[in-house]
């Protein structure tokens, strides 16, 4: 994420500016002459959002002051292979357009070398969910359109191919295949070989942590019990803050939403204040980071299949925290996804927020109090300007299924059962 | 009569009844002209409760409001902020909901007969009678404020078709069964589906299917008028203005029965028999209405087997989708799942809970059934037209349809999440390029070639894909209304007289 501290005085610019990408708000022209996101083919989704907490008094029910953060505009994307290419082609590509933007922030230099200002401003996450790692743009593109092409082909040629025994169809789709590969109509690059030095690093993340545990472990379960004494004593007491949304915030976030078959999330608010919420939440957010990676990477963040990419990142010296996200279905479909399937998931992380609704050991209540729990997420949510999607239309379970008919159709062989299950895909 | 724990005197009675034996109905939308007229037809006219009666009354009589309409009679705005967002911006008040309520197109508001922009109304009346009292039902309302109080802009009317909607399927069959009695409490897990619902999902001021009292209008106990008003259950310093009371969805949809049954004909070489058999896989039952799958073997909740032998079956038994195909209509409006998928021992349901022990992409992906079901309460209007009538070229070309009504406690997440993420989510159940066979617009989305068509899993092969269907459904027209408890009526009638 690139983080910009906005001029104060020139916000009202920025916004008009960042409209200008888009056809209507929350509907992104993507070829649109600031940033055209529709140019950089390892880009899944990005957005610029200005972040602007309506939350700020919230800290004066801890008792302490309320803090004037600055109001930041803040870039994030979800690319393949390391961000810092991707930045680097964007300076390339839209180097006049990202100067017209930042130039609303502080401390821009118009002289100053591009890229080198953008990755000073870089801010790492805290925690990061992709729905499916290694899957690359190019390779949902391709696939998608093997199976709009083998969707076509089953159409036009239904009276021939419907007599046709389950093997020899999966045959016959083949050879139509192989052809319109030949003919350059269809495209299935391989896979790139994982980096040698990621699989490294990612299996020394992998047994390192655990290690770690083990070894931390006496003294972390002599801690425990006084952990969970302090934890329920907070629970009992710290208050909750969830009106009703006020109707203007919320008919202005909706007027961004549904223009597309998934949408963006962007929500932030104070970790209550204390050391004991800041090492809670810093664990909790590892423990995400940590599952996110070795177990919920292959289309299911726990029981949800609706999540593509999703992510935690702290501002201000870990006093406040961002979430986004980009998510399949509607707002209210996304919210009950969160209350009926992982309620203890969100509760774990934003009970270390203000105002949360009450929790008990953690994981408990919280969430599956229904509306407080809509009311509190809305409220901390905020209009995302500019939002682009490499993909519309297609949700993070039609790039799964296309996946696996590439899979079945690559396959050396299938028994008969497992050739009808995939023939189900089509 | 009845000896429940909640004040069926105090409830209109449409909650609780279909008024099936009151064959007639007609349904006035009207604009308040002068309030005060308005509310003295009000505080003088009888509303039929839920009071059950040794046998059905002559006619019974309805009354809802749009939050205008509320207006319109002087209810504060304080008081009108406890409502829903939902319910407080209407069916047609914003293009975001529009665009998922799917009502874009041919759907689309600015074309509605009524409750578009500037056409909204205020009061929904609705009449039932026995066969040849509607006329005398609804002159006997018309007293001498009615035509100083309202200005009548559409008159609904409807036919009794026996219980079929237009298309010629038995109608109306699955309904949850409110827990009356209030003996339910919901699990945090519920591991089977169930039929039976805490009365909240359905009345306010009483607790949901999460054990919550769903937000709605609370006054202060010493404000003006407002002794008429029970105390709130949880809150008991404060008067509920919405407790007893409802929210009450109508939609008119006009339904092409000509366009429905000539489309089949043509994709099934107008085969009697085929495109009968084509037509009742797109709404997953049979035209009587027998489902296309066999019944559980286990009793489900608020089910009764006998006389409900139509509703005691869940899609466990078809996880492929072969007997009734994913996207049939029944399945999308009610899934008929529980909590979690079917887990043996608390070890399985640990892992399920966690997102593992799933065996492919499709696996537990639908949201649980009962956090999302409503009572509806429809009527058809238009002739009868039997499909080979409708297949012939010199059938009639008169108007048919159904005044879709439902009643919900929680407009948002029951109504508006069925029909955005079930009906009309062209996603629903991991599906793609089709929405509801019947319902659907089939408008197009971006980075979608077509969403136009139906799926039939098939026992062997590739699934069949019926491509290219036209739109059946129309929406002309559609309103958010609160259906008041008796005593949140008297309260509205006495607005004014401090």
């Amino acid at each position: 994420m690139i983080l910009a501290t906005i001029t104060p005085s020139r916000k009202t610019e920025l916004i008009r500016l960042l409209a200008e990408m888009n056809y209507e708000p929350g509907l992104l022209n993507p070829s649109n002459t600031l940033v055209p996101f529709g140019q950089f083919d390892r880009l899944h989704y990005a957005r610029f959002v200005i972040l602007e907490d309506q939350t700020m008094d919230d800290i004066t029910v801890c008792g302490l002051p309320r803090v004037n953060y600055p109001t930041y505009l803040a870039f994030l994307g979800d690319c393949d292979g390391p961000a810092d290419e991707l930045l680097a082609e964007m300076v390339k590509r839209a180097s006049d357009g990202l100067r017209r933007i930042f130039m609303y922030c502080d401390g821009f230099d118009v002289d100053a070398d591009l890229l080198v200002w953008i990755k000073a401003g870089n801010v790492s996450s805290a925690a990061n969910y992709v729905n499916w790692i290694g899957r690359t743009v190019r390779q949902v593109t391709e696939e998608e359109a093997l199976h709009q092409a083998l969707e076509r082909f089953l159409q036009e040629n239904s009276t021939s191919l419907r007599p046709m025994q389950p093997g020899q169809l999966r045959e016959r789709l083949k050879v139509f295949v192989a052809g319109e590969q030949q003919a350059g109509r269809l495209t299935l690059t391989p896979p790139k070989p994982t980096p040698l030095g990621w699989q490294i690093r990612n299996f020394l993340h992998l047994v390192g942590i655990p290690i770690v545990l083990l070894v931390l472990s006496p003294p972390l379960l002599l801690a425990l019990p006084f952990f969970l004494i302090q934890l329920r004593r907070c629970e009992r007491s710290d208050p909750e803050i969830a009106p009703r949304v006020d109707p203007d915030h919320a008919n202005l976030l909706s007027s961004l939403e549904d223009h597309d078959m998934t949408n963006q999330f962007s929500a932030m608010g104070s970790v209550k204040p204390g050391l004991f919420r800041r090492i809670t939440m810093i664990l909790v957010l590892g423990a995400i980071g940590y599952t996110a990676r070795h177990i919920f990477n292959r289309g299911r963040l726990a029981r949800v299949t609706s999540i593509q990419f999703a992510r935690w990142v702290f501002l201000d010296d870990k006093r406040r925290v961002i979430f986004a996200s980009n998510y399949d279905g509607s707002l209210e479909s996304y919210m009950d996804d969160f209350i009926n399937k992982v309620a203890f998931g969100l509760n774990i992380v934003f009970s270390n927020g203000i105002g949360y609704p009450r929790t008990k050991w953690l994981v408990l209540n919280g969430a599956k109090d229904e509306q407080r729990f809509k009311d509190y997420l809305r409220r901390h949510q905020i209009p995302t300007q500019v939002w682009y999607n490499a993909h519309p239309g297609l949700t993070a379970l039609d790039k799964w299924r296309n996946s696996l008919i590439r899979e079945g159709l690559e396959r050396m062989s299938m028994t008969n059962g497992e050739i009808q299950e995939w023939l189900r895909l089509l | 009569m009845s000896a429940l724990p909640v004040e069926a005197s105090d409830i209109q009675g449409l909650v609780r009844f279909g008024y099936a034996a009151l064959t007639e109905a007609a349904f006035l939308l009207l604009k308040i002209r002068d309030a005060a007229a308005a509310r003295k037809w009000l505080s003088r006219t009888s509303i039929t409760t839920a009071e059950k009666m040794s046998r059905p009354p002559m006619t019974a009589l309805q009354v809802a409001f749009t939050r205008e309409g509320l207006e319109e009679l002087g209810v504060c705005d304080d008081l009108l902020a406890g409502f829903s967002s939902e319910f407080l911006s209407g069916m047609a008040g914003q293009e975001s909901r529009s665009r998922r309520l799917g009502d874009v197109g041919a759907n689309s508001p600015q074309n509605w007969k009524w409750g578009g922009p500037g056409n909204l109304p205020h009061v929904l009346v609705m009449v039932y009678a026995q066969p040849g009292q509607l006329e005398g039902g609804i002159q006997a309302i018309q007293n001498a404020e009615w035509d100083v109080a309202f200005e009548l802009i559409v008159r609904l009317d409807t036919s009794d078709l026996h219980g079929k909607e237009p298309f010629g399927f038995n109608d109306g069959i699955s309904q949850p069964t409110p827990d009356w009695k209030r003996e339910r409490t919901p699990a945090g897990n519920e591991l089977a589906y169930g039929n039976l619902l805490s009365l909240g999902e359905f009345l306010l001021g009483y607790p949901n299917e999460y054990g919550r009292y769903t937000h709605r209008p609370l006054m202060a106990a010493d404000a003006p008028r407002s002794s008429v008003l029970p105390f709130a259950e949880d809150r008991p310093d404060r008067r509920d203005f919405g407790r007893n009371g409802a929210f009450l969805v109508f939609r008119h949809l006009q339904q092409d029965v000509q366009g429905f049954w000539r489309f089949l004909d043509l994709q099934t070489g107008a085969d009697p028999a085929g495109r009968q058999n084509l037509a009742e896989s797109m709404v997953g039952r049979r035209m009587d209405g027998t489902p296309l799958l066999p019944a559980s073997a286990h009793s489900i909740a608020g089910v009764d087997p006998k006389p409900a032998a139509q509703n005691q079956f869940t899609f466990d038994s078809d996880s492929d989708g072969i007997r009734c195909p994913f996207g049939a209509h029944i399945r999308r409006a009610n899934p008929r799942n529980a909590d979690l998928p079917a887990s043996d021992g608390l070890f399985s349901r640990l892992l399920h809970m966690l997102g593992f022990g799933n065996a492919g992409y499709r696996d537990d992906v639908i949201a649980s059934a009962r956090f999302h079901r409503m009572i509806r309460r429809g009527r058809e209007y238009g002739p009868q037209l039997a499909p080979e009538q409708a297949v012939t070229d010199n059938a009639d070309t008169g108007e048919h349809g159904i005044h879709f009504i439902c009643i919900v406690a929680n407009i948002l997440r029951q109504f508006e999440f069925v029909q955005n993420s079930w009906v009309m989510s062209t996603k629903f159940d991991a599906l793609t390029q089709e929405s509801d066979p019947l319902l659907g617009n089939r408008e197009a989305i971006a980075g979608c070639p077509y969403t136009n068509t139906f799926s039939q899993p098939q026992q062997s092969g590739a699934n069949a894909r019926l491509m290219g269907m036209p739109q059946f459904v129309t929406v002309r027209g559609g309103a958010y209304f609160f259906l008041p408890s008796l005593s949140a009526l008297r309260y509205l009638a006495d607005i004014g007289n401090e």
